[in-house]
């Protein structure tokens, strides 16, 4: 009797796949959050669907092998078997449920905040991640994206009384305290995103003009990468964050440094009309998509404060000046000369030349020493600035609700 | 089976072509429009499969300088149109526009579709769609790199490369493709309830027919919804109108909408997107189970729970869609309704499976090779299916959405299994279609590179999903979820993932060649009951039968039937009295 390889293949394959299963050190970290419901529900559909794996693998391996072709032989004529059939529905129905059941009682978990959560909003939009927490009150005010313009990057309703003691972070990390509930609201300014912890397990998208959710008690301190988990354009990859995990201490601390919306209205420092005509045009041209103007560092791209002086090490190992010329042709050909730690996604921007000489008007006075720029995030804003001058009113369209 | 009249199509002569362009240009015959939707096929499948060669070398090599230039716009660019090409325009085409052409007149013991005009121009329409979709490459920003499913806000806002005339030549595409598929859909539909031959009934008719028959009837159903949504979108992209697109602030600038709403658009996509599955599924089982009692030289097990299953999938496959949408931000309450419907279709599923296996006990096994094509679809079926199970199980699917778990279950499900499918079925049925049997040996490497390769491809690529690794992202770079490790098993994947693609030159060197040198093919190689394997002549000529179609007196599986002669009865072959 030739032998028949394939039986030998599948039967190869069936156990290497165990093999795999059982060395391979690919299985989830260790968890940060109350979802152990996820992780033993997971476990269940391994052992339910491993076993079926590997009883029609091999099944099929030695059938094959055993009822090799013969000359002459003839089948075994048995179009049906009521019986058998029934039972094997029966089985796998009941299989379904022992892997159903569990997952249902986890989402309706999931679904439903504990009622002593507190909420922080996380506010997305390409490539970055921006934070809420609703402030002394307990209650976010108003916000909508069309509100949204350069000084007033959360898009917070005017003149909303709720909205002036939000905590607003700009900065791509944000910290949390242990073992309390927390519900996260999620809401985007432009396309999709979805704030994803692998740890924590849990995720959401963010989808513009809605206001999703999700839930989780974080349970060990540690700095956790935030990722995008929802394709959103060309730098999708590079929407990363930070969410640190800390006592409750270390975090009441951290928030009461953060500015509120009122010390941030209170806080803009107004900019020659050349600068603010540059910001203007980097906005609009979506130049703070990738980069900061404040210091904040994003995976994107470099920030501008300081940008003008000093050197910068490129990506082929060489270190360049960093004067006009330079900053020109990083505008004008991006792929040109790459700062090292970067990904050349940049693509080349349509300017004239006068709209090129604002932008890089506005990136001279981005200097960290002496002068602080618009939306850097300052501490307690209001008691250093006692110019107290607000520049922030949304202008730029007319508001309909 | 008294019952059944003169045959339609036994009463209308049929008009034979006079010219060569005719014949095989624009043709009406159903045999030479399934060859022009499989070469179109699997020459647009070709240009998928270079795409990904290109991702898999940017993922395990990223900032190697022969991919330089190979930036994220065209890393994006290139997911998008190896995904839309590979589920609609090779496996939807080929699948239905290909085996559904050449098996359902055969197999019904037809001459030809009811509508071989329309028919005809199924194929054109076709063409001009995947003409369409290639034009992408050549317009101002290139293709769209939305991503396959097409997601607004992002396919048509700044951030996504292609998002103003390549979307637009994508979705113009689909619509035309769509238009394409119902002109062939109405066809198959139209000849299997009416152009069956006598006494074949339907619970006679081989499953490969009864697959194509429920999946088209899902597509008519299914495709409409993206046809919808796709002229929606170019609303919303030219005309300014808001569908799909709220308020919203796009790299800086406030665009001009308000009040759509995103979700409206997913919920269209995948009330198409998952019956898509199974428009590609169903077929691909019936040729399966057709493949699998045919060289197992066995009746297949169950015919008629198979049947039901078909036919259960299909009306279940319409009410499961939201299961993509689980993370989406529905409304919650959704998950519960879709989680358990999702599960429950996957008891029909498994019947399926369990009917095949059983099918081989004390069977008499060929090993050929559309058998090993046959027999490694189920073994990554299975595998596909039961990772379904997890990201099926809507609380399981949170941890796991957009993460390779979900790249390798749907390409074990719906792209390799289908593959495998194609192959076995092409290996079967090449003899009938040209007359010439494929080479034995070259078939056996191929086989072996692509299963092999395949499975070592995505059996490990679940796991990367455990840690966390998130898919369409064009770079990872270093995290903490992200160790060495998993850099190197992307490494090992990319030079599986080359190996496959490289030995489907064997598969179209084995076509090309065996078409001219082959060896001549019998009329019944393999020994089949069905009915493409009793034409009068192989290749089957222009109408396929004689004066009289044939009149079919049984089912296609009578094999081993105790007290005969030979281990195989045709259809065609008259039951004897029952004493």
């Amino acid at each position: 009797m030739r032998i028949a390889y394939i039986a030998i293949i599948l039967f190869l394959v069936t156990l290497g796949s165990v093999v795999f299963n059982f060395t391979t050190p690919f299985h989830f970290d260790a968890i940060g959050s109350n979802w152990n419901l996820i992780d033993i529900t997971v476990y269940i559909t391994f052992v339910v669907c491993g076993i079926v794996f590997v009883v029609l693998g091999l099944l099929m391996a030695w059938w094959v092998y055993k009822f090799q072709y013969q000359e002459g032989k003839f089948a075994e004529y048995e179009p049906e078997n009521a019986k058998l059939e029934s039972r094997l529905t029966i089985i796998t129905t009941i299989g379904v449920v022992v892997m159903l059941a569990p997952g249902l009682v986890a989402w309706n978990d999931y679904i439903n905040p504990p009622s002593d959560a507190y909420e922080l909003e996380v506010y997305s939009k390409q490539w970055n991640w921006m934070y809420r927490f609703p402030g002394a009150d307990g209650i976010f005010g108003a916000a909508h994206n069309k509100y949204v313009n350069l000084d007033n990057p959360f898009g917070m309703k005017p003149g909303d009384p709720y909205g002036e003691d939000d905590i607003l972070i700009t900065n791509k990390t944000v910290k949390i305290p242990v073992d309390r509930p927390v519900k996260v609201l999620l809401r985007s300014q432009d396309v999709l995103h979805d704030f994803w912890v692998p740890a924590i397990r849990a995720k959401m998208d963010a989808v513009p003009g809605m206001v999703t959710y999700f839930w989780f008690e974080p349970i060990v301190e540690r700095v956790y990468e935030v990722l995008c988990a929802e394709l959103c354009g060309r730098n999708h990859f590079n929407m990363r964050g930070e969410m640190h995990v800390v006592s409750m201490d270390e975090y009441s601390t951290w928030l009461n440094d953060q500015v509120t919306w009122a010390g941030l209205q209170a806080g803009a420092v107004p900019l020659s009309p050349e600068a603010a005509t540059g910001r203007d045009i980097a906005n609009e041209k979506g130049c703070f998509a990738c980069h900061s103007d404040d210091g904040r560092q994003l995976a994107t791209g470099p920030t501008w404060l300081d940008i003008w002086g000093g050197t910068v090490e490129l990506i082929d190992g060489t270190t360049r000046e960093r004067d006009e010329a330079y900053i020109v042709k990083s505008i004008l050909d991006p792929h040109a000369e790459i700062v090292l730690g970067y990904t050349p996604t940049m693509t080349a921007i349509e300017l004239t030349d006068e709209e090129l000489q604002s932008i890089l008007d506005y990136m001279k006075v981005l200097k960290s020493e002496p002068a602080k720029t618009a939306i850097e995030d300052e501490q307690d804003a209001s008691n250093t600035l006692p110019e107290g001058e607000s520049t922030s009113e949304p202008t730029e369209e007319p508001v309909t609700d | 089976m008294a019952t059944v009249e003169v045959p339609y199509q036994e009463t209308v002569p049929l008009h034979h072509p006079k010219t060569w362009i005719g014949k095989y240009i624009f043709s009406q015959d159903h045999k030479i429009i399934a060859v022009q939707y499989g070469i179109t096929a699997m020459a647009v499948g070709l240009v998928a499969l270079i795409l990904s060669e290109f991702m898999r070398l940017q993922i395990a090599f990223p900032g190697w300088e022969f991919m330089n230039f190979f930036t994220a716009d065209h890393y994006y660019q290139a997911i998008t149109m190896h995904g839309m090409i590979m589920v609609i325009y090779l496996l939807t085409a080929f699948l239905l526009g290909a085996f559904g052409n050449f098996c359902v007149p055969l197999m019904c013991g037809a001459r030809d579709m009811v509508f071989p005009f329309v028919n005809m121009l199924s194929y054109w329409v076709y063409l001009l769609s995947v003409i369409i979709l290639m034009i992408s490459y050549f317009v101002p920003g290139g293709p769209t790199g939305a991503g396959w499913t097409l997601y607004p806000p992002q396919t048509i806002t700044a951030g996504t490369p292609g998002f103003d005339w390549g979307i637009a030549t994508m979705l113009i595409s689909l619509a035309v493709f769509i238009v394409a598929f119902t002109m062939g859909g109405l066809n198959y539909i139209t000849t299997i309830l009416q152009a069956r031959t006598r006494g074949l009934t339907l619970m006679r008719m081989p499953l490969t027919v009864w697959g194509i028959f429920i999946a088209t009837f899902l597509g008519l159903i299914a495709f409409p919804a993206l046809f919808v949504s796709a002229v929606m979108m170019l609303l919303d992209n030219f005309l300014g109108t808001s569908f799909f697109m709220p308020a919203v602030v796009s790299l800086g600038q406030k665009l001009d909408y308000s009040g759509g709403q995103p979700l409206l658009f997913q919920h269209l996509f995948w009330f198409f997107g998952h019956p898509e599955v199974y428009i590609v599924a169903l077929p691909a089982f019936g040729v399966i189970s057709d493949l699998i009692s045919v060289h197992a030289r066995k009746n297949i097990f169950g015919y008629r729970m198979m049947v039901w299953a078909i036919v259960a999938i299909g009306a279940l496959s319409l009410i499961v869609w939201a299961h993509h949408m689980y993370v989406a931000g529905m409304h919650p309450s959704f998950g519960f309704f879709f989680a358990t419907t999702t599960l429950i279709i996957a008891v029909p599923t498994a019947l399926k499976v369990y009917n095949w296996i059983l099918t081989l006990w004390r069977a008499n096994i060929r090993i050929t090779v559309p058998m090993l094509f046959a027999l490694a679809f189920v073994l990554t079926f299975i595998v596909g299916g039961i990772t379904g199970l997890f990201l099926g199980n809507v609380i399981i699917d949170i941890p796991l959405s957009d993460t390779y778990f979900v790249v390798a279950h749907f390409h074990m499900v719906m792209g390799v299994s289908p593959i495998l499918a194609i192959f076995g079925g092409i290996y079967h049925w090449y003899p009938k279609l040209t007359g010439r049997m494929l080479n034995d040996t070259i078939g056996r490497i191929h086989f072996y590179f692509t299963f092999i390769g395949t499975y070592a491809i995505y059996f490990p690529m679940h796991y990367l999903g455990f840690i966390g690794v998130p898919r369409r992202y064009y770079e990872t770079g270093i995290s903490e979820f992200y160790p060495i490790a998993a850099h190197n098993l992307n490494k090992f994947i990319t030079i599986a993932a080359l190996i496959v693609g490289i030995s489907q030159v064997l598969f179209i060197y084995n076509l090309v060649h065996s078409y001219f040198k082959g060896k001549k093919a019998p009329a019944n190689p393999w020994g089949a009951n069905s009915l493409e394997w009793c034409t009068p002549e192989t290749p089957p000529r222009h109408g396929n039968w004689e004066d009289r179609l044939p009149t079919v007196h049984r089912w296609a599986y009578d094999f081993g039937v105790p007290g005969e002669e030979k281990d195989h009865i045709p259809q065609t072959v008259p039951r004897r009295k029952a004493n």
